[in-house]
């Protein structure tokens, strides 16, 4: 049976979607977000002293970039769930493969956007996410210079970046393309050879997905606070990205359910969706902390310069991302009983979404516009339209192509799926 | 008082399986019928045979949180008091002498100890439930289920033939009877 986007949840994404242009050209031509000329030491201690303050009108562009990643993460996870499920030759999730495979298909819009960053900030120079990006920073008699970044121009260089960007986001697009490709052949397909060709190319995916989730990482988020690294960012960021994914997938599913949907998925396979939302908050807290108390510890000026805005104008978002992440998923669905609850799942999924935003927010905003932050109409708006166009794309996605991949090799086995 | 303790005989019919999914189906039918499976014995875990049979969850999960919590809470005791209270410790140029301030530090202490009274308690307490202990007399009344054969201990009440017959047709492939005794006052 084919999915069929109701009319309801149709209209409502393309409310959400015209909320978030509106939302987004207000943010860009007409919100005067200030400019921001008092001395702010806070913000200082992040960037070298000496060069003009651009925190204020960076703002549009941070909420967008914070909203761009966070889907970027949804999309990239689920493609990451479904290349492993098929290189795992994993039995459960052959019957929800094509639901990770329908959100994985969202990649393209948050990945073009993200281009469109990327392109405004290296070469047009429109905004100053990226420090590193100022004029004349690695010139010696230039009043921007700045030795420590100087010393990172072989890595962090426009060409260079401007190649990385294009890497991932065209290299995870063609793994996706062909995964979804090999699935449509693979329902008219009489032999397996589909998913053959299929368990290769996401063992490939995961190679080129190990390297690039770190990479991309350090390139589009570290990079914002150019002087500080943390060798695990990349994993730690992954974590988020994985556990936003596999909770999207999870309430997908529940709606689906909810709608009469996807009869051959039951709290057996809903266990398991929640087993690995609980397991990745853990996960996602050990990287969190593995950072944090290092770098608390050691006390290190290079170091807490990240931590310092994060725990005096951040203080609120901060801490709530780590009640919402952690504590809180961890209390509502530790017990077999309420992994197979639905309403205890989506209680759990709305914090761990909400926390991860914020995670993302807290990743992103200091570094580019130190304390003139807010949740106002660029953040909270571009949010709402990027949430119409995941109702509206991957509402899309499931309709074209049947629920169930009939053909697929282990299906019985996931019908039968009993823990 | 000289009430003499009754004595009653039970009679046991054990059937012996030579595949797991045929006793599984098997135990599910008996149980239909109304007979009480009063044990298996079996070389592996057979999955789903706990609700085939109708045993009641386990709670040792509930177990594990508390046992957890007293691992944290000990955990909580121990930094505090060697590390601020008794002899407060100035590490790293951290000498606020708070436990509040120094918490970071003491996360993995919280969580090494949480994981370890959880983990240890729930098996000492799943010994103890099941009573193994060193030199126990072993229960198993054959020893061919802890090698290839599956083995249901069924109680019957007066209609061992129908039991009998249901089992053959239920492809047992071995069949035994034996007597009991128990003290009356049970069923």
């Amino acid at each position: 049976m084919n999915f069929t986007l109701s009319p309801r949840l149709k209209n409502i994404g393309i409310v959400l979607l015209v909320v978030g242009i509106i939302s987004l050209m207000y943010s860009f031509f007409m919100a005067d977000y200030g400019h921001h000329a008092g001395h702010d030491s806070t913000h200082e201690a992040v960037h070298a002293a000496g060069h003009e303050d651009h925190s204020a009108h960076n703002r549009p562009w941070a909420a967008l970039m914070v909203n761009t990643f966070f889907f970027l993460a949804i999309a990239l996870g689920s493609l990451f769930f479904l290349a492993i499920q098929y290189a795992a030759q994993a039995g459960w999730s052959a019957g929800i493969k094509r639901v990770m495979e329908s959100i994985a298909g969202f990649l393209p819009i948050p990945a073009a956007v993200m281009f469109i960053i990327v392109i405004a900030g290296v070469v047009l120079h429109k905004h100053h996410i990226w420090h590193w990006t100022a004029e004349g920073i690695s010139d010696p008699n230039h009043p921007n210079y700045d030795a420590i970044i100087a010393g990172k121009t072989a890595y962090l260089n426009t060409p260079f970046f401007l190649i990385r960007t294009t890497v991932y986001l065209i290299g995870w697009y063609m793994f996706f393309y062909f995964l979804k490709k090999n699935s449509i052949i693979g329902e008219s397909s009489g032999n397996w050879e589909w998913w053959k060709k299929n368990w290769r190319i996401s063992a490939g995916f995961l190679v080129f997905f190990a390297i690039t989730s770190s990479t991309s990482a350090w390139d589009w988020i570290m990079s914002i606070d150019t002087h500080w690294f943390s060798t695990l960012f990349g994993w730690y960021v992954f974590a988020t990205m994985f556990v936003t994914a596999v909770t999207v997938l999870t309430l997908v599913v529940l709606y689906l359910k909810a709608e009469n949907y996807l009869e051959w998925v039951n709290e057996n396979h809903l266990h398991d969706l929640g087993k690995f939302m609980f397991a990745f908050s853990i996960f996602w807290t050990y990287l969190w902390f593995s950072q944090y108390m290092l770098i608390w510890y050691s006390n290190i000026p290079e170091e807490v310069t990240y931590f310092m805005p994060r725990y005096t104008i951040y203080k609120l978002p901060f801490l709530t991302m780590l009640a919402l992440n952690f504590v809180f998923p961890i209390l509502v669905i530790m017990s077999r009983t309420a992994k197979r609850i639905g309403g205890f799942i989506v209680i759990a999924g709305v914090s761990i979404l909400v926390g991860h935003w914020l995670d993302v927010f807290n990743m992103i905003m200091p570094g580019t516009v130190g304390e003139n932050y807010g949740f106002g109409i660029a953040e909270i708006g571009i949010f709402l339209g990027y949430v119409g166009a995941f109702i509206l794309v991957v509402g899309r996605n499931l309709a074209k192509a049947p629920l169930l991949m009939k053909n697929h090799p282990m299906l019985i086995e996931s019908k039968h799926h009993h823990i | 008082m000289s009430t003499a303790i009754q004595t009653h005989t039970k009679t046991i019919i054990s059937a012996i399986f030579d595949d797991d999914d045929v006793m599984l189906k098997a135990v599910k039918r008996v149980r239909g019928k109304g007979f009480y499976i009063r044990e298996a014995y079996t070389p592996f875990p057979v999955h789903g045979l706990d609700h085939a049979m109708g045993l009641k969850p386990t709670n040792i999960g509930t177990a594990a949180f508390f046992y957890g919590l007293l691992g944290l809470s000990l955990a909580i005791w121990l930094t505090y008091y060697t590390m601020i209270h008794d002899w407060p410790m100035n590490i790293g140029g951290k000498p606020s002498f708070t436990w509040g301030k120094n918490m970071p530090a003491f996360v993995p202490v919280m969580f090494e100890l949480t994981v370890f009274f959880a983990a240890h308690l729930m098996v000492w307490t799943f010994f103890i439930i099941n009573g193994l202990y060193p030199g126990r007399k072993p229960i198993n009344p054959d020893p061919r289920t802890t090698d290839d054969k599956f083995m249901i201990e069924i109680e019957a009440n007066g209609n061992e033939n129908d039991l009998i017959e249901l089992l053959k047709n239920e492809g047992a492939i071995e069949i035994n009877k034996k007597e009991e005794e128990t003290n009356g006052n049970h069923h």
